[in-house]
């Protein structure tokens, strides 16, 4: 029933994200320009049906349900700026971006996860303190920067990704680990001679896994767009430098199509990890964490 | 307040105020060429040298430092006050204007950032002056950001409205307007002054972003980003460690700015 509904505000959220993308498009300066009114070979007949079929889309009702049908039938449009269909643009870089913010997304999380537990049960401070400082500085880079030090690193993309996402991870895990295990039923697993690995998996990870499952949805957003600077730098042919090129060159039909598309992935990305969080729930409601 | 944060803020201020001294300071403008001094190497007449234009770039960097350091706390000044219009409004309103406004916040939010800038940034024309490249990305980045402080606020907002001093005040015949401005909206200022300050260095770093990849502040004026966009060729950083500058100064604020304001969250 709540994956149901979280389904149904997805859909709905998409369709007004298309409806905004839509009238982005239809408001952009130079929308009913067309390069055909310049070719003297066409006669008069065919720029009066091409005029015809342009008044047609001036109307945003009309042009939205035109947009929406291309949507269903899979054609996001033409690129101006590559004069190419944005599916084809997307087909060929698509897999990189993916790639790239995948593993980045993998590296961040397992890198943040670990050390934000090791911190959170550690009994002297130096590390905590060096870690938080390590994550603190990462958060003082923009990330076009630090896509110039990778560059003379010769470290991988993804690794900008990860350094993107870690911050965020690190510290928003570490305060719900402390916060965690300082409840009382910790305590008591502890006074009963458990472990400090068994009580960091059985008794401190399961009441806030429903957070960290709704951090993870974000992070995936942070990543994305992190991407783009990255791939800018390190001239990497992906979505992120295809956005900076139809950004830089007005091409406003593959740029809606691009956010719409990645909106798309993310807000599904949140989609499941609420429903993951939601399933998880019932893990951490017999305890008192709540 | 621990001595290494009084540092953190005695540096802030230091950069702060020789920015906002940079008339003063600097004998040349941020656009003054020195046709002979292409790319000059730092000496005397150019600590830091000059660019390819001849530009002497410490004047660059101290009004650049301007430029951003004053952009960043108008636009989050911006975004908190729509924020708390947006929150305030759909706490208190509660019902189907409280879902609608938190689902458009939850899109906003999932939407990748810099992806949605781009596009919006596209919208508008980028042949602009630099004034006007300075209120566009100000404008920007206030107001696409509102999402993740509306949904704080609105959070506090509906949870004030639910105190017993609300209901009292109420029950006492307080009107509406009244209520929000003479006790909800004073009980909100500490989350407003918190959203605030969480939102400067996302502005510093967005706007670096964007000046990096040439889509911030118009030339000549300079701004962090748009000295930052000199780091596009990787290979130039080696021959020339100075065009590092504005990026140690960035990092160096943003790390006291972090450094104070965690303690002071603390």
């Amino acid at each position: 029933m709540v994956f149901a509904r979280r389904i149904s505000i997805l859909f709905v959220t998409l369709l007004l994200a298309g409806l905004g993308g839509a009238t982005l498009l239809r408001l952009a300066p130079g929308f009913s320009a067309d390069e055909r009114d310049l070719d003297s070979r066409l006669n008069a007949g065919s720029h009066e049906a091409f005029e015809a079929v342009r008044a047609g889309e001036r109307n945003l009702g009309r042009f939205y349900l035109l947009y929406l049908s291309r949507l269903a039938r899979g054609d996001l449009g033409t690129s101006r700026l590559f004069s190419r269909p944005v599916v084809e643009l997307l087909r060929e870089r698509l897999p990189l971006t993916m790639g790239t913010v995948l593993a980045g997304f993998a590296m961040a999380w397992t890198a943040g996860l670990a050390l934000s537990a090791v911190s959170a049960m550690a009994r002297n401070q130096a590390l905590p303190f060096a870690l938080g400082g390590f994550g603190s500085a990462l958060l003082c880079v923009p990330s076009a920067l630090m896509a110039v030090l990778f560059y003379r690193m010769d470290v991988p993309a993804s690794a900008g990704v990860a350094a993107v996402i870690f911050p965020k991870v690190f510290f928003y895990s570490k305060r719900l680990f402390r916060a965690s295990l300082a409840k009382p039923h910790v305590l008591t697993a502890r006074a009963k001679g458990l472990g400090d690995v068994r009580v960091f998996i059985w008794h401190a990870v399961p009441p806030v896994a429903e957070e960290l499952f709704s951090l993870a949805g974000v992070t995936l957003a942070l990543g994305l767009s992190a991407a783009i600077p990255l791939e800018v730098i390190l001239d990497l042919p992906g979505i992120g430098q295809l956005a900076w090129k139809a950004a830089l060159g007005r091409d406003l039909s593959l740029l809606v199509s691009l956010t719409l598309l990645i909106g798309a992935f993310t807000l599904t990305a949140n989609a499941l990890a609420d429903a993951l969080a939601h399933a998880t729930r019932g893990a951490g409601s017999n305890d008192d964490s709540r | 307040m621990t001595t290494a944060a009084k540092v953190a803020g005695v540096l802030l201020l230091v950069v702060t105020a020789t920015s906002l001294a940079a008339g003063l300071l600097s004998p040349v403008s941020y656009e003054t060429q020195f046709r002979e001094s292409p790319n000059a190497p730092p000496c005397r007449q150019f600590p830091l040298g000059t660019d390819e234009l001849g530009r002497d770039r410490l004047a660059r960097l101290l009004y650049g430092s301007r430029v951003s350091l004053l952009l960043a706390p108008a636009a989050a000044g911006l975004s908190v006050a729509l924020s708390a219009l947006i929150g305030i409004t759909a706490g208190y309103a509660g019902g189907w204007v409280e879902r609608a406004t938190m689902a458009a916040a939850d899109l906003f939010v999932s939407l990748p950032w810099l992806f949605l800038l781009l596009t919006v940034r596209a919208l508008l024309p980028l042949n602009v002056t630099p004034w006007a490249s300075i209120l566009i990305t100000f404008l920007l980045l206030g107001v696409l950001s509102w999402a993740p402080g509306a949904r704080v606020i609105r959070a506090g907002a509906s949870a004030l409205k639910r105190s017993e001093f609300a209901l009292l005040a109420r029950a006492s015949g307080c009107p509406k307007p009244r209520l929000l401005w003479k006790h909800i909206l004073p009980n909100l200022r500490p989350l407003m002054a918190a959203q605030f300050w969480i939102a400067i260095p996302v502005f510093i770093l967005s706007e670096a972003n964007l000046g990096m990849l040439g889509l911030g502040i118009a030339e000549p004026l300079p701004s962090w980003g748009g000295l930052l966009a000199e780091l596009q060729d990787p290979g130039r950083v080696g021959g020339n460690p100075v065009l590092l500058a504005p990026a140690v100064l960035l990092t160096v604020f943003l790390s006291c700015l972090q450094f104070v304001f965690s303690k002071e969250d603390q």
